[in-house]
């Protein structure tokens, strides 16, 4: 039996600890049931793409992990303990990073600034280390993207990826456990969502467990283990990449019908 | 041939503010400043045969009356760069001076007896304390139960100028506190020629230290650094400035009266041709300097103020990078409210009194100099210096236009005009400059 943290089967163990569980979450603004008892689980080394149509519920559902959003009912553990996360800074503490899909960059400082936003680095007099936070930076960015080169000008004047590089930094620089990549290569080209693919193996590699949403199952198949469909705010069911095939997925996220290979969910349809 | 002259001269010109590391927008500002002195000037030299701008008379006024609104515009840089307004400073200014009024005229004197060395003390901590309150207070409003800024402050700038009327039923407030006064200017309310000498001193070794300083810190990761003529260039424009000013204000004496009054009472004899008692630096600009410098700190080189412009570029971002956005907005209120304190210290003493007129139409004048100085409306973007600028600016063309005799209608009307042309101005800048 595999229960080694960094099992990549696409099947982890049961008696493994899971990383993140999410159990029977649900939330609702003013009488819509956006999620409605929806469970996942990630595991060390694990990346599940969470895959869905736009009101799916899975943008949700993962704000309430990254403390976006506050759930209304349903329990997170954190490696097997019951975890309290009702604002972002919670979920940092958890080692859980987000990279969301609108780039949550302050387009008007620069890439150091962005980087080390909420958790600056400080001088013994209390002042800004600029200066150490842009060695770091420059550090960091060089492993990421070699290219870029722009420390000094804000944000807002780079390029799609590299602005993209940028927010993955801030999301691995400080030892995150758990990364939650949404929507990670809208924004970008073909080479660079080649980068950001190559970079999903890398943080993999490093035991690090990836959750992945997408509406886009072509985005995800491929570098996903396990994959949740979501349909309606609950989850059709989940299913290891290897036992079913891409039009199987499809079936699920756009009828809700869950395949053979699949477990079902609650949000699965009737046969 | 010409052409390709000019084309090497811009060059030159880029390279040269790439290596000095210039804010054009600071040299903009003042070349726009030495344009409307010059111009005033001028205009006073050949319509009215008599140039009185640029004396240092006129300078030296004109540093104590940009005091004010040069604390509050500090602040207010940071309320406009978090996408919020403060509509209510004017009137939170008139409040404050009246209740500073009343404590050192109607309440200390009774406790501590008239002219007691703390007054002076407890006033200013009771004014700057009540300020802050009440900016935090309306901070709250905001930031927790989601009222927009525009909405709380203009009910502020009524409620507040209601208040101070409340406080004394419309009565003037004198005098105040001899020692208090002195905050305000005046000839006694000076540092003299010998400490603006040293201040100066002082201050051109603060400039020389931080170049110094930034250059090692730069060196110490390994950056480039400007190179060591732009780094010389700098500090020498920066001493010359510095000394400069102290020599236009030491270039302005004492009036005869207050000469022969304070050299009968100090028993000095005044030589033939009369004793020459510079006034050099004022206190309230030395305090605005002070407000100034406290609080480029604060915006550069703290979280705080690092904070302040992430939420300004990008509010969300700053809520998902863990930035508590709702305490920071009442923490920014309630600095607005602290200067707005400290500037009414600064009016209330100037004037010898608290009035019920007093800070009427301030709030116009501090968003005029922030914005002025480059504060965007859009959230993010604005510095400190470019908002002290920006009031500089507001009241040199105010006081120029007193001095060469505009009616107080039109000065009105060219102030309005110069803001939105400002704006305009500053439009163009960014959209040529992205």
């Amino acid at each position: 039996m595999e229960n080694t943290a960094a099992n990549t089967s696409g099947n982890p163990n049961a008696s493994a600890t899971p990383l993140v569980q999410m159990k029977d979450i649900s939330i609702s603004f003013g009488g819509i049931h956006a999620v409605e008892k929806a469970s996942c689980e990630l595991y060390p080394g694990e990346v599940v793409g969470l895959l869905g149509h736009n009101g799916a519920g899975k943008s949700t559902l993962i704000k309430i992990l990254s403390g976006a959003y506050t759930r209304d009912s349903g329990t997170i553990y954190v490696d097997g303990e019951e975890a309290t996360i009702t604002n972002p800074r919670h979920a940092k503490e958890y080692g859980i990073e987000t990279i969301y899909q609108t780039l949550a960059l302050a387009d008007n400082v620069d890439a150091a600034a962005n980087l080390y936003l909420g958790r600056e680095l400080l001088t013994r007099w209390g002042t800004l280390d600029d200066a150490a936070m842009e060695a770091e930076t420059r550090k960091v960015m060089n492993r990421l993207n070699p290219n870029f080169t722009r420390f000094k000008d804000p944000v807002k004047q780079l390029s799609g990826g590299q602005r993209q590089s940028v927010a993955i930094a801030r999301a691995i620089h400080f030892n995150a456990r758990i990364l939650i990549m949404d929507e990670p290569t809208a924004a970008l080209g073909p080479q660079e969502t080649e980068q950001v693919g190559q970079l999903i193996h890398q943080l993999k590699d490093d035991g690090i467990g990836i959750f992945l949403i997408s509406h886009d199952i072509h985005d995800v198949f491929d570098l996903a283990d396990r994959v949740v469909v979501m349909k309606n705010g609950a989850v059709v069911g989940e299913a290891s990449t290897k036992d079913v095939t891409k039009d199987e997925v499809l079936g699920m996220i756009i009828l809700g019908k869950c395949p053979a290979g699949a477990t079902r969910g609650p949000g699965a349809l009737d046969d | 041939m010409s052409e390709e002259k000019t084309e090497y001269k811009e060059s030159a010109m880029v390279r040269f503010l790439r290596a000095t590391e210039v804010d054009t927008r600071l040299l903009g500002m003042i070349g726009a400043l030495v344009l409307i002195w010059l111009g005033f000037h001028f205009y006073g030299h050949f319509v009215n045969g008599y140039g009185a701008f640029l004396t240092p008379r006129n300078l030296w006024n004109l540093s104590v009356q940009t005091s004010s609104i040069a604390v509050m515009a500090t602040g207010m840089v940071l309320v406009i760069v978090t996408r919020h307004i403060d509509l209510s400073v004017g009137s939170l200014l008139g409040f404050t001076a009246m209740i500073m009024g009343v404590t050192q005229v109607w309440v200390l004197p009774q406790f501590l007896g008239l002219g007691h060395p703390m007054i002076w003390v407890i006033t200013v901590i009771v004014g700057v304390l009540f300020g802050t309150m009440i900016g935090a207070f309306q901070g709250f409003l905001i930031a927790y139960l989601s009222i927009p800024a525009f909405i709380v402050t203009l009910g502020g700038l009524l409620i507040w100028r209601g208040a101070s009327y409340l406080v004394a039923r419309g009565e003037t407030i004198a005098p105040v506190d001899q020692t208090f006064s002195l905050i305000g200017g005046g000839p006694y309310g000076t540092i003299g020629a010998t400490g603006s000498w040293i201040l100066g001193g002082v201050v051109c070794a603060g400039i020389l230290f931080m170049l110094y300083n930034g250059r090692k810190q730069r060196l110490r990761f390994g950056f480039p650094t400007r190179p060591m003529w732009a780094e010389c260039l700098i500090g020498g424009v920066g001493m010359f400035v510095v000394l400069g000013a102290v020599m236009v204000m030491n270039a302005y004496p004492w009036p005869k009266g207050i000469v022969k009054r304070y050299a009968a009472s100090n028993n000095i004899e005044i030589p033939e041709g009369g004793l020459f008692i510079s006034h050099g630096f004022a206190i309230p600009i030395l305090v605005a300097i002070a407000v100034g410098i406290a609080m480029t700190f604060l915006a550069t080189r703290t979280r705080f103020g690092r904070y302040v412009f992430a939420i300004g570029g990008n509010p969300e971002a700053a809520e998902l990078a863990g930035i508590n956005t709702k305490k920071m907005t009442m923490l920014i209120f309630a600095l607005m409210g602290g200067l707005t304190g400290i500037a009414a210290v600064i009016a209330s003493a100037r004037l010898k009194s608290a009035t019920l007129a007093l800070g009427q139409f301030d709030e116009l004048y501090v968003i005029a100099a922030a914005v002025i100085g480059g504060t965007s409306f859009a959230g993010g973007i604005g510095t400190i210096y470019g908002a002290i600028l920006g009031a500089l600016v507001m009241q040199s063309l105010q006081s120029g236009m007193v001095l060469i005799g505009f009616d107080a209608a039109i000065q009105q009307m060219v102030v309005g005009g110069v803001l939105v042309l400002a704006v305009f101005l500053d439009n163009l800048y960014r959209r040529n400059s992205a």
